[in-house]
């Protein structure tokens, strides 16, 4: 394990780049533990000071110091992509390596449903959502829902890796041992997906962070809780560009797209790494 | 060609099941919403003017029987999928009494023509500039290409386009950035009014090419620099076939069969990138739509334009997968 990130820091400039991006995001978002007001808190500082010495990051119209607040906001707007990940790699995992190793009906009938949720337009679904519960729409229901549609792609994915694993000699041995098609599955096909499975967790964290962003704005969440689209939507709603807000504005896209290309680095690293043919281009040759 | 029917036929049953499924889970969910669209419309009228009890009450079971409020769940359910069939859903809350289905109608243009000249002018220029990308590693442009591709593509849709219009709207206003024409052009077939339409596309549209670009560039720069290590294409070069036709008939024609599919696989998010341009843009067509509807709390609304919705995209994916074989002759010979 540390092998593997030694030799992709060393080799791999993407690599090093995102976890230099990321990290910068994850530490700023660590940073919310020692804020000195909570976030749901307005008017405790003045309002619509440009960034100084004192605000790092200014103060917004509502009287909170956009540091703490966008602090705040990307702890939360992590958390929520992380949760998505994990919900969603559960599901892709299961329906991936049941279709790839039981095959048969069992696969066909778990593609099927896997084209039904790829055909669907995700958003839409996301929006009715929010029509119907509005401010109960909390985070986590959000992040439930989300990886409830976010996981055909990659269950595909493992599913391809796993057919190939189901012909290999090792697997016979432990069919002819007598071991449990679950143990099978989980104890010795799963190693073998494990590098699909973080590059497509990261690339879901992109996809739902962008998701969550874009519902916030249109103020289709809780929008009292801090997240990178709420923080955007409040300034849409207190006209930050029309007041000469512009750092309630650009600090937050700024940050976000650091976050978002550290993120679309790490995948394309590991993606790369998954690969051995251009691994070895990497390191051998070129 | 009888293996092309069967093909054809199992992908038709594939997308009636996707309709089924989408609008089935789209009525489900609207019709757990708590908003009664009766009440809505009765608090709306008794706002604004006093009226008599008795009147509000013919009002409420008047509208109860247009709504057909008091039916049981299942019932709703077969009844919806009834009228959907010949489309008609019922009048809309926000503009009513017009029927959902035409403000639907009147909208999908707009969509439909935005979606489609983004759509393939990002797939085409995306995936030439990739495989040249993948085939000419060294070039110096496609490799700037390629990092800007990067910085770009994972930005959502929402940052890019609001990006835009910071830019084409605020820094520096050259380009309309709300609306789908002047307002002070008649709608109908004049130069005036097509030219007007051109004009306020050019900046929604900008914002789907530059993201789809990012990304149907860089799949084709992936797949392309595989290819590039066959051995057909390393005994072709040595071969002396120009490397122009290397590139565009050998390698790129063989990597456009995966991206094909790729693009239908990637639909239902450009499609959800849509909505949120369009909403940016004050573009008039479903997304603006369904936002609006959202807001107005708007039942039949949303349930028609997310239905349609499911029904666009299935079908552009469908039309998409036919066009495989004719692209791929080994599909088409098996």
């Amino acid at each position: 394990m540390f092998a593997v990130i030694r030799d992709l820091a060393r080799y791999n400039v993407e690599f090093a780049a995102g976890t230099l991006l990321v990290g910068i995001i994850v530490i700023f978002a660590l940073a919310s533990f020692f804020a000195p007001a909570p976030p749901h808190l307005i008017y405790v500082v003045p309002p619509d000071m440009p960034p100084s010495t004192t605000y790092w990051f200014g103060t917004n119209s509502r009287g909170q110091d956009l540091f703490w607040q966008l602090s705040f906001a990307f702890r939360n707007t992590l958390s929520f992509g992380l949760m998505v990940a994990v919900i969603s790699r559960i599901i892709s995992i299961t329906v991936g390596l049941l279709a790839g190793y039981v095959g048969g009906w069992m696969d066909r009938v778990l593609m099927f449903f896997n084209d039904i949720f790829v055909s669907l337009p995700v958003f839409p679904i996301l929006i009715l959502f929010y029509f119907v519960l509005r401010s109960n729409l909390d985070m986590f229901t959000l992040a439930l829902i989300m990886g409830c549609l976010g996981w055909p792609f990659d269950a595909r994915l493992i599913r391809s890796v796993a057919l190939g694993l189901r012909h290999r000699e090792f697997t016979r041995h432990a069919v002819f041992s007598g071991m449990s098609a679950r143990k099978i599955m989980f104890e010795e096909h799963l190693p073998y997906v494990m590098p699909i499975v973080f590059a497509t967790a990261i690339a879901n964290m992109i996809w739902s962070i962008g998701l969550e962003v874009t519902l916030a704005v249109l103020g289709f969440t809780n929008i009292n809780v801090p997240t990178v689209g709420t923080t955007l939507y409040w300034a849409n709603n207190h006209s930050a560009m029309v007041v000469g807000v512009w750092w309630w504005i650009l600090i937050p896209v700024v940050l976000i797209v650091i976050l978002f290309i550290g993120l679309f680095l790490l995948t394309v690293a590991l993606n790369e790494y998954i690969d051995p043919r251009s691994r070895l281009r990497r390191i051998g040759g070129a | 060609m009888r293996d092309y029917l069967t093909f054809v036929l199992k992908r038709l049953v594939q997308l009636a099941a996707v309709v089924f499924a989408g609008i089935s889970a789209a009525f489900f969910i609207t019709h757990m919403s708590p908003i009664s669209p009766v009440e809505m419309i009765v608090g709306r009228v008794a706002a604004q003017a006093s009226f008599s009890p008795q009147a509000l009450q013919d009002l409420r079971e008047a509208l109860t029987e247009l709504f057909a409020a008091d039916l049981p769940l299942h019932i709703k359910y077969l009844n919806f999928w009834a009228r959907f069939v010949v489309g008609d859903l019922g009048p809309s809350l926000i503009a009513f009494p017009t029927p959902a289905m035409q403000l639907v109608m009147r909208a999908l243009p707009w969509t439909v023509g935005l979606l489609a000249v983004a759509i393939v002018m990002s797939w085409t220029i995306g995936n030439l500039l990739g495989g040249l990308a993948g085939y000419y590693q060294n070039n110096r442009f496609l490799k700037a290409f390629g990092v800007v591709a990067m910085g770009i593509q994972p930005i959502p849709y929402y940052i890019v386009a609001f990006l835009l219009v910071l830019i084409f709207g605020y820094f520096w206003p050259v380009l309309p950035i709300s609306g789908g024409f002047a307002m002070n052009v008649r709608p109908g077939f004049t130069m005036e009014y097509i030219l007007s339409i051109l004009h306020h596309s050019i900046l929604p549209a900008a914002s789907l090419v530059i993201v789809g670009l990012g990304i149907s560039f860089l799949g084709m720069r992936a797949l392309v620099s595989n290819i590039v290590t066959e051995d057909y294409v390393t005994y072709a070069e040595l071969a002396g076939v120009k490397s122009e036709r290397v590139v565009f008939f050998y390698v790129i024609r063989n990597a456009a069969v995966p991206q094909l599919t790729g693009l239908a696989m990637a639909l239902g998010g450009i499609f959800s990138g849509t909505i949120i341009t369009e909403q940016v843009f004050g573009y008039p067509g479903l997304g603006t739509l369904l936002v609006t509807a959202v807001n107005g709390g708007d039942t039949t609304l949303v349930l028609a334009v997310s239905s349609m919705a499911v029904v666009a995209v299935a079908s552009a994916i469908f039309v998409i997968d036919l066009l495989h074989p004719l692209l791929d002759p080994r599909v088409r010979v098996k």
